[in-house]
């Protein structure tokens, strides 16, 4: 990225002064320099274009691990007033909505697991459909769809995936309220029918891993983590229904920005007003995808329990918490003094809610909301807090991951799935998928430092450190 | 026909060309699916037709890509040969595949068609579309 651009406000945070001429709303990037350095400069032309959006409250900004993206760009977060003509956007949401971690939470350490890893991550791999074509064995009737599309995680409890008392542990106690089956295409209820409970692919993972450092052990203690402790992350979102609105509404909201007056910068942008018959009529689909998501992976939680239950009856799998980082919700922040209802947007960012947000359960209370920033599948993971701080300087947001350094395209050129396999084995990481291309594109080298994006994310003051997680087994889609 | 394909960030870009804007769209198919299966792989066992109204070509290539993506899923299809017509904002389209099976070598799953970097036009004579897809 051209540092030129940029004004250093402090350590992390950087403001992108005006051009002569220029009307727009504040831009905020939040990183170190060396993560802004190695950016792409689309990250700062996809941000600054947001800042143009009619209705956005205070800056328009970015993680630490943004990347360029489509519409918004990677690790963008906005909020728009409804009451100021603010908008909502299909681009500034992306294909797959709600697309998030469940993080579950084992009675098990590392010398637990270690003499079984082969054969769970080939029970797991059996188990969990993952990979492009792959369907999963719940097939829905159009009118149990339409019971997801409203009930979301709590649906899938009420049908014997996991237990309700879990549900406290996830966003929304699992349950997107807002959601209009209506406004979802029949193609895209179709897309789903064989899509339940699958992890699909490209960057989505299920994945072990251990629990190797602890930064904060108060938040740590709160959360139930202990160093040496297995951890579980489910990493996917909304499957084919998610994919298909995003579709749906890219192209009709392009053209009703047009018809409605707006100015977009980039036609990717594809938005309405929130209070127009389009833009509601995008969030109620949006709303029945997030309920979908938070479904999909109480599903998945559940397929993992039944393969721990077989293999080490012993284990307790209990969700440590639920995050999506591709959504649009409605929240109460303050904006210069004043709180005021706005429609915040995170695009590949997570929300990380301060402790005693009222949003919280009792437990993370004190601590704050556990944020996943989850990284390649040969480096690690780290769980962080929300923090006080962050409800200031990012609308309660953080980064969702290492954020790629490297196009897929460069990837495959550079390495070769069955190798990257082998040498991550030989690290004591075992990796099982059906595709070696995606493997390939996924290898760790092509991901930024995440060590470095987790620092910069707690220097930012965006969320805290509280644990870094090695990987040790991981289903790739 | 042919294709190609274009750097991104996080998701990639897919380039068709052709003598025509048709073969253009239908390259920007094969660049698609190729990144989900080894089009060599599949077999044209099944077909189908669609069609759809579009007057803004740079759209319609969206469209296109995007309705593909979404046929392939309903049907449990991979795709491997494209077909499409244009007549004024009236496009008509076919395309053949075969159900996945499990010896196929997977990719990478698309999920849909964006407006990113979308471009058609004639580049010396020869017909260009494209746009990047998210993967």
């Amino acid at each position: 990225m051209d540092m030129s651009r940029l004004q250093q406000i402090d350590a992390c945070s950087w403001s992108v002064p005006l051009r002569a001429g220029e009307k727009r709303a504040p831009v905020l990037l939040y990183g170190s320099q060396s993560l802004l350095a190695s950016m792409d400069d689309k990250v700062l032309e996809q941000i600054t274009n947001v800042a143009f959006l009619p209705g956005l409250a205070g800056s328009a900004m970015t993680m630490p691990d943004a990347h360029w993206g489509y519409g918004f760009p990677i690790g963008g977060v906005a909020a728009f007033d409804p009451e100021q003509g603010g908008i909502i956007s299909a681009g500034g949401v992306g294909f797959d909505i709600s697309c998030g971690i469940r993080c579950l939470r084992t009675n098990l350490d590392l010398e637990n697991i270690t003499p079984h890893l082969e054969k769970l991550a080939d029970a797991l791999f059996r188990n969990i459909p993952a990979g492009v074509g792959e369907e999963g064995k719940l097939k829905l009737t159009p009118a149990q769809l339409n019971d997801v599309l409203t009930g979301g995680a709590q649906w899938a409890v009420e049908h014997g995936y996991g237990h309700a008392g879990e549900l406290e542990y996830v966003e929304e106690r699992g349950h997107m309220k807002g959601a209009v089956p209506g406004n979802v295409s029949e193609v895209a209820k179709k897309r789903q029918r064989g899509e339940m409970g699958t992890l699909g692919s490209g960057n989505h993972y299920l994945e072990i891993q251990v629990v190797e450092k602890i930064f904060d052990p108060d938040a740590a203690r709160d959360f139930g983590l202990h160093q040496g402790q297995i951890l579980i992350s489910i990493h996917c979102g909304s499957r084919g229904l998610g994919h298909q609105i995003g579709t749906d509404y890219l192209v009709s909201l392009a053209k009703a920005a047009g018809r409605l007056g707006i100015h977009l910068p980039d036609r990717e942008l594809a938005c309405a007003p929130i209070n127009s018959p389009e833009g509601q009529e995008y969030l109620g689909a949006m709303n029945a995808a997030i309920n979908v998501a938070l479904a999909n992976r109480q599903i998945l939680a559940h397929l993992t329990r039944e393969v721990f239950d077989e293999i080490l009856p012993q284990a307790s799998l209990e969700t440590l918490f639920d995050v999506s980082h591709n959504t649009c919700k409605l929240e109460k922040h303050a904006v210069d003094g004043k709180e005021r209802l706005l429609y915040v947007h995170r695009k590949g960012a997570t929300r990380a809610f301060g402790p005693g947000h009222p949003a919280l359960p009792a437990r993370y209370q004190k601590a704050g909301q556990p944020v996943i920033i989850g990284g390649s599948m040969g480096t690690g993971s780290y769980v962080l807090a929300g923090t006080k701080e962050s409800e200031n300087r990012a609308f309660s947001s953080a980064s969702h991951g290492a954020g790629r350094a490297m196009s897929r395209t460069q990837a495959l050129k550079r390495w070769q799935g069955k190798e990257l396999i082998r040498e991550l084995a030989s690290k004591g990481i075992l990796i099982r998928t059906q595709s070696m291309r995606g493997a390939a594109e996924e290898a760790p080298g092509a991901y930024k430092d995440v060590d470095e994006v987790a620092a910069a994310t707690e220097q930012a003051g965006l969320a805290k450190r509280v644990a870094f997680l090695r990987p040790k087994a991981c289903i790739k889609g | 026909m042919s294709f190609d394909y274009f750097e991104h960030d996080a998701d990639i870009g897919v380039i068709g060309r052709g003598a025509t804007l048709e073969d253009a769209f239908e390259g920007a198919a094969a660049a698609m699916f190729a990144i989900m299966v080894d089009a060599a792989q599949v077999k044209p066992l099944v077909q189908f037709a669609f069609s759809f109204a579009e007057g803004d070509v740079e759209l319609a290539l969206v469209t296109w890509l995007n309705r593909l993506l979404a046929e392939a899923r309903q049907r449990d299809l991979v795709l491997g040969r494209f077909s499409l017509m244009r007549t004024d904002g009236q496009w008509q389209g076919a395309a053949w595949g075969a159900p996945w099976d499990a010896n196929m070598e997977r990719g990478t799953e698309v999920k849909g068609a964006t407006l990113t970097m979308l471009r058609v036009g004639q580049i010396d004579g020869v017909w260009e579309a494209r746009c990047v897809v998210d993967v």
